[in-house]
């Protein structure tokens, strides 16, 4: 009875001895409970579509041992969840979700974080941008519309306050020396009924928020915020496809301008904490799904991770600092 | 009649038998009608949890319907919108806590009536007055859908507030209560609204630099607290116990019920049709609910007894509601704006389906379309019958000791509270505001108009705001056009209804109407 006994402890003190040995050896850090995502924004919107899908995939595919949950903290412009995130400093299991408000809020509200209290995981997409206005105007391109709307008057609907959408009006005021009135609505979807009803005369919506009245022939793209156009070829409206709408420099219009889909992790993660979830990001990118996604918002699909991913960020914290600051948008309290 | 046929392809899809695995067996079984009793369950326990609104029920589930067909999935979805519709009356008569916003007006008199032991009847009406406004919604959806979408596009900002205004001066112009009183307590919830970030400057308004305020005071923490918490402590100072205790539980209160309710027939076309235009305006369920009330309190022969447990003061509101939630989900379908927060939900979940909401659904996906607007005649029978069998069993959860189930209440408040925004300040809020309920309750202040104030405040700022931005400054937008100008009209005449309704009974020579 004692013999076996102490068989069995040294078998067990024998087994941890392979196991500590083993463990430098594979490196492998994995979740050990339930991953949080925080989505600083609320249920509907954009970023929180795109956790949910994740979500989703995760648990379709059998990607991880552990499961995800999603969670809104919307309050403040966001800034409620990413307090919450700065906050959990060294807890593995949370990341968050950002659009633009990573950089916007900080520097519209004068809020307690920066982009570089998080841990950056990796950029799984780009927001695109359209400029839309409403297809019974006669203006057919940029130059058309910009004339028209030199005369004064003119009525942009955007999402939010001192926002993406606001940022990009001022950056066209700016590049194009004309002046919009700015209404601010709650929702891409309501802005994009505003323009269809023609209370407004153009919005900058997103590519999914806008593309039902396109096919329905109510709505007309004039140029993407984006480098390059877009290469979704499939036919839409009539022949056009997302890949026939001209950028707008292209269009004499000089503003570019995209949306970060990005994860970031709590400050202090480790490397190994960070690749695993780099590992799970691609994973999910590999799957139909995300596939079909991508397709349905015509979203830029540039994957960035590590060192590349920070120097975005930050060239583009710097860029929202400079717009904002032309726009007079800077918190002064 | 296109659209019978596709309605009936609709119910086609919703009860086909389908090979299915549940559980690891393999079974033939038609798993749309058993998703669509399965999602109505579980909408009515997250109606009756405060602050577990239908919004965030499907949100959480949402992921899980990504392995199904799309119909499966929004006929899952949307019958938990439905039962979280039928489950927040619930609460609001039983125990005078809103399970959600838009049951804040069935408080008024379903309380009462629970209070006076009538629980059941007061159920059972508002059950059934859930279910006839939502299929009167579901009924316009069928047959004037692609009309109803074009008429939703000529709503401006200026339109909106117009809408928003006629709820309001409906309600409050209409109220008997003492003048300064609804005035003190309507100013007291527009104050309240102001709060947080200015969603159209971005700027921020009395948060006094802390972060627990940006956001502002949630709606339904507010009303968890002056309703709810208020209620218990007014409770426990009066002795502890329940006054409903002495309910007749008795299987035949629905039908007894039921013979009485074919007299209010014009209540319910009434409210029916103030529950479909604030849904397609999109003004919403909570609003709607309001002016509905509001208006049979006027116009009803019984408007002196409203607040004293008049079953109208049930009927009214929960139509109206119903309707209102119904029909919110035709702008989404049809344009791609929600009409509701769950609705806003739905929405995000149509375009993970791989499904494009907007003018073109109804071609392109018409088999979804249509299974879902079965779906919605089936779900809502299958709700009527699944909660009208429970209306003995939740009356008789008012027998059991007011020490055993406040503490209880108090827990589902906090967990509620909490569960709203994930946030503990809204908790001790929570607790704030019950406080005040009980303080108005004990100074005789009406908490209705706070309560419609706070919710309409600041939906009806931002869209007078966007309107004037839009017109230069310009008050003349709010008579633009022959629809703002009408909307306006009988904006101001409801809220002079009692000057107009005194000066047109001077003219005729007679004394003031009293019911009118």
């Amino acid at each position: 009875m004692i013999q076996s006994k102490r068989n069995s402890l040294f078998v067990a003190a024998a087994a941890l001895g392979v196991a500590l040995s083993g463990t430098p050896a594979s490196a492998q850090w994995e979740p050990q409970r339930t991953v949080e995502i925080i989505v600083p924004a609320g249920t509907g919107g954009g970023a929180d579509q795109m956790a949910r899908a994740i979500q989703g995939i995760v648990a379709k595919h059998n990607l991880m041992k552990q499961s995800m949950i999603v969670v809104n903290k919307a309050g403040g412009a966001g800034s409620e969840g990413f307090l919450d995130v700065k906050g959990s400093a060294g807890n593995p299991h949370k990341l968050i979700i950002t659009l633009s408000n990573l950089f916007t809020t900080p520097l519209g509200t004068n809020q307690p974080f920066s982009y570089k209290d998080f841990t950056p995981v990796a950029m799984l997409a780009l927001d695109e941008f359209v400029l839309w206005v409403n297809a019974e105007k006669p203006y057919k391109n940029v130059k058309e519309f910009l004339e028209a709307a030199k005369k004064g008057g003119f009525k942009m609907a955007g999402t939010g306050s001192r926002q993406e959408d606001q940022i990009i009006t001022a950056a066209i005021e700016k590049a194009a020396g004309v002046k919009f009135t700015y209404v601010p609505y709650r929702g891409g979807g309501e802005v994009a009924v505003q323009l269809v009803g023609n209370h407004a005369d153009a919005t900058v919506n997103n590519p999914i928020e806008a593309v039902a009245h396109w096919k329905g022939g109510k709505l007309r793209p004039l140029c993407v915020f984006d480098g390059k156009t877009l290469p979704y070829n499939e036919k839409i409206a009539g022949d056009a496809a997302w890949s026939s709408i001209p950028t707008c420099k292209s269009q004499g219009l000089d503003v570019e301008y995209l949306m970060l889909r990005g994860f970031f992790m709590t400050p202090g993660a480790t490397p190994e904490q960070v690749k695993f979830y780099v590992d799970l990001f691609q994973k999910v990118r590999a799957t139909p799904e995300w596939k079909d996604l991508m397709n349905n918002g015509a979203f830029n699909t540039t994957f960035m991770t590590g060192k590349e991913y920070v120097e975005w960020v930050s060239k583009e914290h710097t860029r929202h600092l400079n717009l904002m600051k032309e726009a007079g948008f800077l918190s002064t309290n | 009649m296109a659209e019978f046929a596709n309605l009936f392809n609709g119910f086609a899809t919703v009860l086909a038998f389908q090979d299915v695995n549940i559980f690891g067996t393999q079974m033939y079984l038609p798993f749309n009608v058993f998703l669509m009793v399965v999602g109505i369950v579980l909408g009515v326990i997250i109606g009756v949890l405060p602050g577990l609104g239908g919004a965030n029920g499907v949100a959480i589930l949402l992921p899980l319907t990504f392995s199904m067909q799309p119909t499966s999935a929004v006929i899952l979805l949307s019958c938990i919108y439905w039962g979280a519709l039928f489950g927040g009356a619930i609460t609001s008569i039983l125990f005078n806590i809103p399970g959600e916003p838009w049951s804040v007006a069935t408080t008024f008199d379903g309380y009462p009536m629970a209070q006076q032991g009538r629980a059941g009847e007061a159920l059972t009406a508002a059950f059934t007055s859930s279910f006839i406004g939502a299929f009167f919604a579901v009924i316009m959806i069928t047959l004037l859908a692609p009309m109803v979408a074009a008429f939703a596009l000529r709503f401006g900002a200026a339109e909106k507030f117009a809408v928003y205004f006629l709820a309001f001066a409906s309600f409050v112009g209409l109220s008997k209560e003492p003048p300064f009183k609804t005035l003190a307590a309507m100013v007291i919830g527009f104050a309240l609204a102001t709060f947080g970030t200015d969603h159209m400057t971005g700027s921020l308004r009395l948060t006094f630099g802390s972060q627990y305020l940006l956001p502002g005071f949630d709606f339904l923490i507010a009303v968890i607290g002056l309703f709810g918490i208020g209620e218990i402590l007014l409770t426990m100072e009066e002795g502890l116990k329940f006054k409903g205790k002495d309910a007749k539980i008795n299987l035949r209160v629905v039908l007894d019920t039921w013979k009485k309710l074919p007299a209010y027939w014009w209540t319910y076309l009434r409210s029916c049709l103030i529950g479909c235009w604030m849904g397609i305006t999109p003004a919403g369920a909570t609003p709607a609910s309001f002016m509905s009330y509001g208006i049979a309190k006027r116009v009803s022969k019984n408007g002196k007894n409203f607040g004293n447990g008049e079953i109208e003061g049930v009927i009214a509101p929960e139509t109206a509601a119903h309707a209102a939630g119904k029909s919110a989900l035709l702008p989404m379908l049809a344009l791609g704006v929600p009409g509701s927060p769950t609705a806003a939900v739905l929405l995000g979940g149509l375009l993970i389906w791989g499904l494009q909401p907007g003018p073109t659904l109804f071609t392109e996906n018409s088999e979804f379309v249509w299974g879902l607007i079965a779906s919605m005649y089936l779900g809502n029978v299958v709700g009527l019958i699944i909660v009208l069998t429970c209306v003995p069993l939740l009356a008789a959860i008012l027998r059991v000791p007011f020490g055993i189930i406040a503490p209880i209440i108090l827990m589902f408040c906090a967990v509620g509270a909490y569960t709203v925004r994930n946030s503990f300040f809204d908790v001790i809020m929570m607790l704030a505001f019950g406080l005040l309920g009980y303080l108005f309750k004990k100074t005789n202040y009406p908490l209705a108009p706070l309560v419609l104030a706070m919710v309409l405040g600041d939906r009806a700022e931002e869209a007078f705001r966007q309107a004037l931005v839009g017109s230069g400054g310009s008050l003349g937008v709010f008579f633009s056009n022959g629809l703002v100008s009408t909307i306006m009209a009988l904006g101001f005449i409801a809220l002079f209804w009692s000057v107009i309704s005194a000066g047109l009974s001077r003219i005729r020579g007679t004394a003031p109407a009293t019911a009118g």
